[in-house]
């Protein structure tokens, strides 16, 4: 077998995991993604005989993963480009290649990612980067960023114009690049938490969620299931704040200020509501490895309960008006399309695959945790457009204020924490978690003494930035930031 | 139409009528509170702190370092460390983040702001930023953003966010500051005109908060340039921003 078959959240052995040729790994790559498995990791690792690479496959359809391996000998060689192949690969040989020097031949476009401290060879300078050109008459170029004109975080956009027409946008990031995954390897993992919680500011719940499901699953513990539920509870509730927020913001765009301010303060309720359970607007302190830190109590209970039943009438009534409104309407249908085929080459995931037409979704695909036994189904629309990836969000709005009102009146007493053990020596264990953008994968290797030594994260914005350079083209350069926001991405969540 | 009024009159009044007298709800984790007679010197809490804010013998707490997580006040068996809901924690003074045992809000308070005269003059009645983004997390850079929504609306003080440094008065960092960014963070400074003030906002801008040992920051800035201005937190809550602010604007 040159697969070891596993599943979300459980441990295997570092020795179990099949080696393989990488040209025969290769080969399966192709034929298993060719039959509806998806990418899900692709990363190396530096061992005593050199260069180590891990794939991990998904297989939704049985909800089960696959894993292999292939090794470089002395991190020397190559080996034949996947992306031309399966075009999803193409930031994750990126990747590979910028941090450990093995050239995958024939990749199409083998551009420095996000030009990390550590990479190997000799380090090039962002200003230096040649970027795409077009020539021709009535072409011309707009460059936006690092700094943009917005409290927001730091990229770049070099826009390739023919008059006031997009036809090629080149997205350049790394900026936010501070070497994540390099600090949450050591052995006092307990101090890495706030690390995680960190990976991205909105998605702090999500995040932390996967780093303790990956660190409980190597310490053989399960969480007691008050704990899992307030998890689920509180991943719902920073679902529901960000997509609110996110709807006020395409709202500021099209110039619906209404919505705009209504929104605005419908979502501070939600993630004021997060304060009132653990202090913090965005979750941070709540989830630790081993469970929860805070319980939500009777009266705080029931005061989220009544802050949130407020927050979905304001949902329903703004929504109601807003996706009536012709002149919000006209912006947002068919701008921006992004159609199936290229959402599922591009290797889309969460609310913005779904509005292109993918049905994937971590908590029906794998679920952990509490949604093992509260399964949620898969919702997907067919547009593409902005309309699509707005109303998927509203869509999501309800059902996670649904959720989380239902399961915090059904909240039984329990325990919310267990105690912690040692991780297993020399294992390997992946954590998917539906963020608010979608899957969230952190893979975490221990060494032989327990410690972490190797800890990789693959954010959702590292595959979906690449749908939005695809979506813009074609449209005004001025219906850029309506596409941007529809989109929602993470620059701190792909550079890490 | 009947909508419309209909939602705004559901809207009601979202705005926080005073922001001076604004209070965070209990468990909001503000200002440190140390009791270093209790404390037993166990060495516990240094060993969970995320941020190596802590220091003892004596006991006191880097707020600028602090990333407010909690994990020292659950881990100390002498209850020697606690947090308490007030927030107007900012200061214009580094050494000044620095809490000793036994200090209170309210004297923390009274001397934390040296407002200086010439900046006061300048900017107290109308002051324009910059927000330079540069590594972090993109959690201040929303409390930031939270600052001028409706419910704290910065920009009743003639406090505003601009979109150009030209345009600006100051610049507001946020993030440890990257290698890949410390270029754009310095050029972006260059280009606000004179005078100018710089405000750290987070534990990040302050010291690298979580990422203070990461190789890949390049804060050298910090060391050419003087923050006016320190406004701790992880992420800094928006009250905090502009109390600070107005704080230091005196008004």
């Amino acid at each position: 077998m040159n697969w070891i078959i596993t599943k979300n959240n459980q441990t295997l052995k570092l020795k179990d995991i099949p080696e393989t040729a990488i040209d025969v790994l290769r080969e399966d790559i192709l034929k298993h993604c060719r039959s509806g498995m998806r990418a899900l990791a692709f990363f190396g690792r530096n061992e005593a005989a050199g260069v180590k690479l891990f794939v991990v496959l998904a297989d939704d359809a049985a909800s089960r993963l696959l894993v292999s391996s292939a090794v470089f000998k002395d991190g020397a060689g190559g080996y034949e480009s996947v992306t031309r192949e399966i075009p999803s690969f193409c930031n994750y040989e990126r990747e590979f290649y910028e941090n450990f020097g093995i050239e995958p031949s024939g990749h199409p476009w083998l551009k420095p990612l996000r030009y990390p401290h550590d990479c190997r060879g000799p380090r090039e300078r962002m200003e230096d980067y040649p970027f795409f050109r077009v020539e021709g008459e009535g072409i011309h170029e707009v460059a936006v960023g690092p700094v943009h004109a917005g409290v927001i975080e730091p990229g770049h956009f070099r826009f390739m114009c023919e008059g006031e027409k997009v036809r090629h946008l080149e997205i350049q990031l790394g900026y936010q690049h501070r070497g994540v995954e390099a600090l949450l390897c050591g052995s006092d993992f307990m101090k890495k938490a706030v690390l995680a919680e960190s990976i991205a500011g909105d998605s702090v719940i999500a995040n932390m969620t996967a780093y303790s499901e990956a660190l409980e699953s190597q310490m053989k513990i399960t969480v007691p299931k008050k704990a899992a539920a307030i998890r689920a509870i509180a991943l719902e509730m920073e679902r529901a704040g960000v997509h609110i927020g996110n709807l006020g913001a395409i709202c500021g765009d099209v110039g619906y200020l209404t919505g705009s301010a209504f929104f605005g303060a419908t979502r501070t309720y939600v993630i004021n509501s997060l304060l009132a359970i653990c202090g913090s607007r965005f979750g941070r302190g709540l989830v630790r490895p081993g469970g929860v830190v805070y319980d939500l109590e009777k009266d705080i209970a029931a005061d989220v309960v009544k802050t949130l039943k407020n927050v979905q009438t304001r949902v329903e009534m703004m929504c109601e008006k807003m996706f009536n409104c012709p002149s919000v309407l006209s912006r947002l249908q068919k701008t921006g399309i992004l159609d199936r085929k290229t959402a599922e080459a591009i290797g889309m995931t969460g609310p913005a695959g779904r509005a292109s037409g993918l049905k994937l979704d971590i908590r029906a695909s794998h679920p952990w945790g509490f949604y093992k036994f509260s399964p949620f189904y898969r919702i997907s629309l067919d547009t593409g457009d902005v309309f699509a990836r707005s109303f998927m969000r509203y869509m999501e709005i309800r059902r996670s204020l649904e959720f989380v009102i239902e399961q915090i009146e059904n909240l039984e007493d329990g325990e919310l924490r267990k105690e912690l053990k040692t991780l297993e020596p020399a294992s390997f264990t992946v954590s998917l978690v539906e963020g608010i953008r979608g899957e969230i994968m952190h893979a975490c290797i221990t060494g032989e003494k327990g410690e972490i030594s190797t800890y990789k994260v693959k954010d959702p914005s590292f595959a979906n930035w690449l749908g939005l350079a695809w979506a813009v083209r074609g449209e005004g350069v001025s219906d850029f930031p309506l596409c941007n926001k529809s989109f929602d991405l993470s620059y701190c969540g792909h550079d890490l | 139409m009947l909508d419309l009024i209909k939602i705004r009159i559901e809207q009601g009044k979202q705005y926080i009528p005073d922001l001076r007298k604004a209070e965070i709800r209990k468990r909001f984790r503000g200002f440190p509170v140390l009791n270093g007679d209790s404390c037993g010197n166990c060495q516990t809490c240094i060993s969970v702190c995320p941020a190596s804010a802590i220091s003892l013998q004596p006991l006191s707490l880097d707020m600028g370092k602090c990333v407010f997580c909690d994990d020292c006040v659950r881990s100390c068996p002498a209850n020697a460390i606690s947090f308490s809901n007030f927030h107007k924690t900012s200061s214009t003074s580094r050494e000044f983040l620095k809490i000793g045992s036994g200090l209170t809000e309210a004297d923390y308070f009274k001397s934390a702001i040296r407002a200086r005269k010439e900046i006061v003059k300048i900017f107290g009645r109308s002051l324009k930023l910059r927000n330079v983004s540069a590594g972090g997390c993109n959690g201040c850079e929303m409390e930031l953003n939270a600052c001028s929504n409706v419910n704290f609306d910065m920009g009743r003080f003639g406090i505003e966010t601009v979109a150009s440094p030209r345009h600006a008065d100051g610049l507001i960092i946020t993030g440890p500051v990257t290698e890949n960014m410390a270029g754009a963070l310095e050029d972006t400074f260059k280009a606000i005109p004179e005078p100018r003030i710089v405000i750290a906002v987070g534990a990040c801008a302050i010291s690298g908060g979580a990422f203070q040992d990461s190789p890949a920051l390049e804060r050298s800035f910090f060391n050419r340039y003087k923050v006016d201005l320190y406004v701790p937190g992880c992420p800094a809550h928006p009250l905090t921003i502009i109390n600070g602010i107005l704080d230091f604007l005196r008004r």
